[in-house]
């Protein structure tokens, strides 16, 4: 007996807002190509009901100071490049990134309290290394934070990079940096529907158009608080593709700082044994925290292992259905 | 989807008699609607009325069990489709598909080690769902000797695959009991897989390679056949496919009540991928987007443990975070003089603060604070692990009855509570411990 199906489909009005980071020559800036994320009219991947017009994208960190703490397995597979930013962005190009989140740690006043002098120039490094464009972090401490976005943003003034993070008690230094060199920011609140709107409020009251605004939801590795933010993300995604104006910003997730953080990818000693190879395990815990996450809505993915950049990206493009 | 108080009446003899309680066939009708009364109040209600009231209310996803014994597997019965909207109920099974070409004592030693598997997340045992068996040899014999080995080694739920109906039957008589699900009933052999499925009480799995039409049209026809508990391969592969049609199995079910497509999903992580790495995405992908079971063609320990995990964390209940009870715990069997650190009562929180500490193997009193269930600055960040909560508990559970010294040690990242918490606890020595759980053994051989 025939069987009619009518799937239903859901009618979405609102529309996450497309952004563009980097600039080429002909904008005003050196990059060899520009990334365009965002844009989308459905939920991730559900094409046949709405249009996903620029897949997910990945960035590799990048930080100014050698890593010593990170996991031994990130140490190897990378090796010397980590001593200098601009060889490690090269080398992440190279390994297929389609951005460079760089992260100015040595400005932290409890390393090595580098100062806006040196943030300038290691940006600067970085974009003659590379062709791609580029995120910027502070050391994630609010008054080192300001002075090394400032001068980064001064730095690579006509290149279209993100500026990260602006938080609610410290966006103002930020966002006034961004909107004198027509920078990009990110803003980022703690897994909280209300909080992450709150604080695009606070952006664009200061007339920063939110087209230039990624949204950080705040991430947590697999493991270690993934459900939460896999649900705020959706939620967030719901929000916005339900029309509310101020959410509909792609989001961007650090994936590899939480998932590197686990003790399963840091550690090795005393641990089950059905815990598996500690290489394979690491990069895993890593790649299927990325995975959850694109199905929850995220457009940037910040990854620590080369080797996930191109099965992230694969994973992406089989997504598309390509 | 529930029916309202008037499709509900419309069913009823109309009679206005009393009987069950209330003044009219109506007012019960209403009754039953908001499941506050019981069909069976009515003594006059027809055998066909019963029929069609018990099929409006059984759940849009059917509840399927596969396999029998304390490992079964139970999948389905799923209401939202996102996780915040209430919760997911039943995580999908995670089977290993073996080829019954592997030499016996391969294959059983596999069935082995797959059995075995077993490790523990917050508390939680975790483990491998069961074998799924490949009749790649074309036998039925070894097929069955398999499936049987299989059962014998593993006593955990089985997926016996094959299109040949003479296959399956093979090994169902070796494992008369075993209730494995049989894959799969196709356009071709539907009718003998449904007998066959009938005849022991198993479940069976419908394929169908022409979309959801195809599909919903075989899955109703095995019904009528006689097999309820059914599951359903889209047959898609590809990520994107899969995800749409899954996505639109889940709908039609949740959404439109649409019976014939009312059974949880089986999905293939293997097909189509070209590494164990590409495995392992397209199976969370699966985890996390509706499927009820999940087929790996790799048994690898370093995918399958963070997979159980991803598993875990979708199907958490987001109202309520996973706790321990606060208060305080003596692990390796400390004495009067052995360090006391403090933390909450989040499940994730504790379980890496004493899995550490007892990996140490130094004795240690371990405080756990009441934070509702948050972690160290959730909790912090809330007001729920503060200096006062703390020197609260420190009161609440006799710590100084127990412990000689005036020494605790605080997680690193609230290193800010110590000044606070010298004042709620006047003589004590507040010191800062490090921020992650993993350099607390470190940290511990230097505690004095
Ligand atoms: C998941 C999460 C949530 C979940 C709750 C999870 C839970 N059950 O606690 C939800 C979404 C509900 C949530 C809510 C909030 N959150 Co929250 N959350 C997180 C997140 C992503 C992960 C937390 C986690 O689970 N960590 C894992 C556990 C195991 O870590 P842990 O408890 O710290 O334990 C480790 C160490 O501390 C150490 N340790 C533990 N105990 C001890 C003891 C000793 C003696 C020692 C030595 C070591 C030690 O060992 C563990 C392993 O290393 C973090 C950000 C992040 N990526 O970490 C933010 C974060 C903690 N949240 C934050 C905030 C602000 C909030 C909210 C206040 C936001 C809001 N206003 O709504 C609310 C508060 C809750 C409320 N009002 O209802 C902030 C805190 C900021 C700060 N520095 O104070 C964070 C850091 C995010 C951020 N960067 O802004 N959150
Ligand atoms: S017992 Fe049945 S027939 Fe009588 S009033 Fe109640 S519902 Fe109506």
């Amino acid at each position: 007996m025939p069987i009619s199906i009518d799937v239903p489909k859901e009618k979405w009005t609102g529309t996450i807002r497309e952004i563009t980071l980097g600039a080429t020559a002909a904008e005003g800036g050196t990059r060899t190509r520009v990334v365009k994320i965002g844009g989308e009219s459905t939920l991730p991947f559900l094409t046949f009901e709405g249009a996903m017009p620029n897949p997910p994208v990945v960035a590799i960190e990048v930080q100014d100071r050698y890593p010593a703490d990170w996991s031994p397995i990130l140490l190897d597979v990378w090796g010397d490049v980590l001593k200098d930013p601009a060889s490690w962005a090269k080398k992440a190009e190279e390994v297929g990134a389609d951005l460079i989140a760089l992260k100015l740690q040595s400005a932290h006043p409890e390393l090595d309290n580098t100062g806006a002098d040196h943030a300038a120039s290691t940006v600067k490094a970085v974009l003659a290394a590379t062709g791609i464009p580029v995120i910027v972090y502070g050391p994630g401490q609010a008054e080192k934070d300001n002075l090394v976005l400032v001068a980064a943003a001064e730095a690579a003034k006509g290149e279209r990079i993100a500026l990260g993070n602006c938080e609610d008690k410290n966006y103002r230094t930020i966002v006034a940096a961004a909107l004198a060199n027509s920078q990009l920011v990110i803003g980022k609140s703690p897994i909280d529907v209300n909080l992450a709107k709150q604080l695009n409020i606070l952006i664009s009251d200061m007339r920063l158009d939110l087209g230039r605004v990624l949204l950080d939801p705040t991430t947590g590795a697999l493991g270690y608080g993934i459900e939460y933010c896999y649900s705020v993300m959706e939620r967030l995604r719901l929000a916005a593709l339900g029309g509310d104006s101020m959410v509909q910003q792609p989001m961007i997730c650090t994936i590899g700082e939480e998932a590197w953080r686990a003790k399963e990818s840091k550690v090795n000693q005393g641990v089950p044994q059905a815990w598996g190879d500690w290489a394979e395990r690491g990069k895993r815990w890593e790649a299927l925290t990325a995975c959850a996450l694109l199905h929850s809505g995220a457009d940037i993915l910040v990854l620590r292992h080369p080797e996930n950049v191109t099965l992230v990206k694969q994973t992406v493009a089989a997504l598309f259905g390509h | 989807m529930a029916l309202s108080g008037l499709d509900i009446y419309k069913l009823l003899p109309k009679t206005n008699c009393k009987e069950c309680g209330f003044p009219t066939c109506l007012a019960f009708a209403m009754k039953l609607a908001q499941k506050q009364a019981e069909l069976s109040a009515c003594p006059y209600v027809s055998a066909e009325a019963k029929d069609k009231l018990a099929a409006a209310s059984a759940p849009p996803i059917r509840l399927v069990t596969i396999g029998s014994g304390d490992r079964k597997l139970e999948v389905g019965n799923e209401t939202v489709l996102f996780r915040h909207d209430k919760t997911f109920f039943h995580q999908p099974g995670l089977f290993i598909r073996v080829k019954d070409t592997l030499p016996a004592a391969e294959f059983a030693a596999m069935a082995e080690q797959i059995a075995a598997y077993e490790l523990e997340r917050v508390g939680i045992s975790m483990r491998v769902t069961g074998l799924a068996i490949e009749n790649a040899s074309g036998e039925d014999q070894t097929f069955a000797n398999c499936a049987a080995t299989a059962h014998a080694k593993t006593k955990s739920p089985l997926i016996l695959i094959s299109d040949r109906v003479s296959a399956i039957a093979a090994a169902l008589q070796k494992i008369p009991d075993a209730a494995p699900l049989i894959y799969a009933a196709t356009p071709q052999n539907a009718t003998e897989m449904a007998a066959l499925a009938a005849k022991h009480h198993s479940p069976l799995a419908v394929r169908a390679s022409d979309g959801l039409q195809g599909l919903a049209e075989l899955a109703q026809a095995v019904k009528d056949a006689g097999v309820e508990d059914l599951v359903l391969d889209p047959g898609a592969r590809d990520p994107h496919d899969s995800l749409v049609a899954m996505t639109q199995i889940r709908r039609l079910a949740l959404k439109s009540n649409f019976r014939p497509l009312g059974y949880p999903i089986i999905a293939f992580a293997g097909e189509g991928a070209s590494s164990k790495a590409e495995e392992a995405m397209v199976a969370a992908q699966y985890i996390a987007k509706y499927a009820g079971v999940v087929v790996l063609d790799h048994f690898d320990p370093a995918t399958v443990y963070p997979l159980l995990t991803l598993r875990q964390n979708i199907y958490t209940d987001p109202q309520k975070p996973i706790q321990v009870s606060p208060g305080l715990y003596e692990l390796s069997g400390p004495t009067a003089d052995s360090p006391l650190l403090v933390t909450t009562n989040f499940s994730l929180t504790y379980f890496s603060v004493a899995g550490e500490v007892e990996g140490s193997g130094r004795p240690t009193w371990l405080l756990i604070v009441d934070s509702e269930g948050m972690s160290v600055l959730t909790g912090w960040a809330a007001g729920k692990f503060d200096a006062e909560k703390i020197a609260k508990s420190v009161k609440q559970y006799g710590v100084a009855d127990k412990i000689s010294h005036k020494k605790i040690v605080i997680p690193g990242l609230v290193a800010t509570l110590s000044g606070e918490l010298e004042e709620e606890l006047p003589g004590w020595e507040i010191r800062v411990g490090p921020r992650e759980a993993i350099d607390i053994p470190a940290y511990l051989k230097t505690w004095n």
